[in-house]
């Protein structure tokens, strides 16, 4: 690991500085109409400055913080998925031409973002997606996108009501895989500790104006981290988690949720790995050319599962039972990683506040209860 | 090839859906050059012979002669489409369906007994078989050049029948039902409208109908929670698809255990 300089809270625009001369686009949290979500940032004054959110069960609110801390909230609304994996995308246009017709790919010229802000958990997530977009059947848009972004991670600073990092193994201090990590230290004077992951990330720390950390800013780093790993809202036991979901895929408790589940799919759009998509041709009146849009799409859709002669999934059960088998076990099986990171935006942001930790845990009590019968 | 002949039908109804059609100005030229415009009493009062390959269908049956004019409309249409929540639910004036219309009549009209309606107001395919219903008050007319454009191509329409919060995500309004404690119906409603009402702060009043699987209970105990009261979820259901079979079972039911 690089060592630890310190940035001090009033030289942060010297930072964002140095992304947007480098050709960057800060991407990063903004407070709008009484959320936090991810929007551009130019000045440090764009930021969340003193607030913070409260994270429930299908409960969410904005809180002032009795400091000015810039990353003093936890988790915003929307996801990078929003921007890495776009909710449409056109993928080609067809062009008729002399009884034949013509397809164009795409021609893509993303932006380079710099993700401002990236939790340990959020990280985790791109990297589930890479695995899944650059792997066998690699995606070019995604691609294209995720290959210019520069990351600029912030260790979480507290944990919300709805985290689990800690029971997924991804966090809250961010390991690797970014270019810069931030810790925000409060305690006396504001000020960051920094540390590069990356050449770039390395170049971007010489333009700055730090100072090498002291035994004492690493201390409070580390504990600071130490505290927020201890304060989980949520806890999920992954023990043997493939195995209880595959030998319980007729438990009663998917009936249960099922009487509860809006099969809304708040909870697929915003997962950071959710992935699924559907594909749409639209034809122009005359015939003349086609389009190939990408959508968002979600396995609580009923759509999503047709194939010749109607859906498969036609219970809100099954749906709920694929989602939450897929991010805890057959994701594994598939792509050698869980699907969930922990995040608990499923949580937050199910309107009717169902909570995959508490899922898992009714069917591993109730389990149990039924074994030692 | 002849072109294909479309003719846009009235019924009980506020015309707000075929000026959808009308409002699909760039579009427009493009539907005039791909099929044979029949009747469309909101452009011209000309209305060319049957029979219609697509026929549009808007409003619903509310009087005698409705009920017998929609089977004239069936025997000379191929392909019949309802557009908009009266014509596939009964639309706002189904609330007819819970009070007494000859109350109703008695009260507004000097000589009620010219008046001849029936005592419901109710969806086309409550009296023909419909080939496609296309839903909203008022529909969308991107989703209305779809149907259009679908029927050309001899393909299935792409008009999903998932809830709004889908189209609420992908443009990325925060859920206002979350973060800010405000009822809404678009976890049961369907998709179409592009998310309207959230990204205005604002909760779902259901233009669209109930989403293909709506959980109705579900909802009323998490609205219950939110502290709305019953006779405001009754009102909140019975308003433009209040007889939409699943809206209307929710808030009968409300009224029974209220
Ligand atoms: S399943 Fe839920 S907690 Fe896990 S990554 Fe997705 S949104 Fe986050
Ligand atoms: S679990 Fe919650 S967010 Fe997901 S589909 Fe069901 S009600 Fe919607
Ligand atoms: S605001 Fe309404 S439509 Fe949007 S996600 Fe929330 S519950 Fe669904």
């Amino acid at each position: 690991m690089e060592a630890a300089s310190v940035l001090e809270r009033r030289n942060f625009n010297g930072l964002l500085d140095a992304l947007t001369a480098r050709g960057y686009r800060p991407i990063g949290p903004v407070l709008e109409a009484g959320r936090i979500v991810y929007g551009p940032i130019q000045r440090d004054s764009d930021l969340p400055i003193g607030k913070t959110d409260i994270h429930d069960g299908g409960m969410y609110r904005i809180a002032d913080r009795p400091d000015d801390a810039l990353f003093g909230y936890n988790l915003p609304s929307d996801s990078w998925k929003q921007y890495l994996f776009p909710p449409h995308s056109r993928l080609w246009t067809a062009t008729k031409s002399n009884g034949s017709f013509t397809v164009a790919a795409e021609e893509i010229d993303p932006p380079r973002y710099a993700l401002l802000g990236v939790r340990a958990c959020e990280l985790a997530a791109i990297r589930v997606q890479d695995t899944v977009f650059t792997g066998a059947f690699p995606d070019r848009q995604y691609n294209a996108v995720r290959d210019d972004v520069l990351i600029v991670g912030v260790n979480c600073g507290q944990a919300g009501g709805t985290c689990f990092c800690t029971s997924m193994g991804t966090g809250p201090q961010l390991t690797d895989g970014y270019d810069l990590v931030l810790t925000e230290l409060l305690d006396g004077d504001h000020r960051f500790l920094v540390r590069s992951g990356t050449a770039t990330g390395a170049d971007i720390l010489r333009e700055l104006p730090l100072t090498p950390a002291t035994p004492a800013d690493c201390a409070e780093a580390e504990a600071l981290i130490e505290h927020v790993s201890g304060h989980m809202g949520r806890m999920l036991d992954t023990d043997g988690i493939k195995d209880l979901l595959y030998d319980n895929a007729e438990h009663e408790r998917w009936d249960d949720v099922a009487t509860r589940c809006l099969a809304c799919a708040n909870c697929t759009m915003v997962c950071p790995t959710c992935f699924c998509v559907t594909t749409e041709d639209r034809p122009t009146l005359d015939g003349a050319t086609a389009e190939r849009w990408r959508t968002w799409d979600s396995c609580f859709s009923l759509g999503f599962s047709h194939i010749h002669g109607g859906p498969i999934r036609t219970s809100v059960k099954a749906r709920y039972r694929q989602w939450m088998t897929h991010k805890l076990a057959t994701w594994i099986d598939q792509f050698g990683t869980s699907g969930c990171v922990g995040c608990g935006r499923c949580i937050t942001w199910c309107p009717v506040g169902i909570d995959i930790t508490h899922e898992v845990a009714a069917i591993r009590t109730e389990e149990a209860v039924h074994a030692h019968r | 090839m002849r072109k294909p002949k479309l003719a846009v039908w009235k019924f009980a109804s506020c015309d707000g859906c075929q000026l959808s059609l009308l409002d699909a100005e760039d579009e427009l030229l493009a539907v005039a050059g791909a099929v044979e415009i029949a009747n469309f009493p909101e452009a011209s009062r000309e209305v060319l012979p049957g029979p219609y390959q697509l026929s549009l269908v808007e409003g619903s049956i509310t009087t005698p002669h409705d009920a017998e004019r929609i089977q004239q409309v069936r025997s000379e249409s191929e392909f019949l489409v309802t557009i908009g929540a009266c014509a596939t639910a009964g639309g706002i004036q189904a609330l007819r369906n819970w009070a007494d219309v000859a109350e109703f009549t008695r009260s507004v009209y000097a000589t009620p007994e010219f008046i001849d309606t029936l005592d419901t107001s109710t969806a086309i395919a409550d009296h023909v078989t419909v080939d496609f219903e296309l839903r909203g008050c008022p529909i969308n007319k991107g989703q209305l050049l779809e149907v259009v454009n679908a029927f050309l191509y001899g393909r299935r329409p792409d008009i999903p029948g998932y809830s709004v919060c889908i189209e609420c995500k992908r443009r990325g309004t925060t859920c206002v039902m979350v973060a800010d404690g405000t009822p809404c119906l678009g976890p049961v409603t369907q998709a179409g409208c592009g998310a309207l009402c959230p990204a205005y702060h604002r909760g779902c009043y259901g233009c669209f109908g109930p989403a293909e699987s709506a959980n109705l209970p579900a909802l009323i105990s998490e609205l219950r929670r939110l502290e709305v009261d019953d006779a405001t979820l009754v009102r909140a259901l019975r308003t433009y698809n209040a007889y939409a079979p699943e809206f209307r079972a929710a808030s009968d039911e409300l009224e029974v255990t209220g």
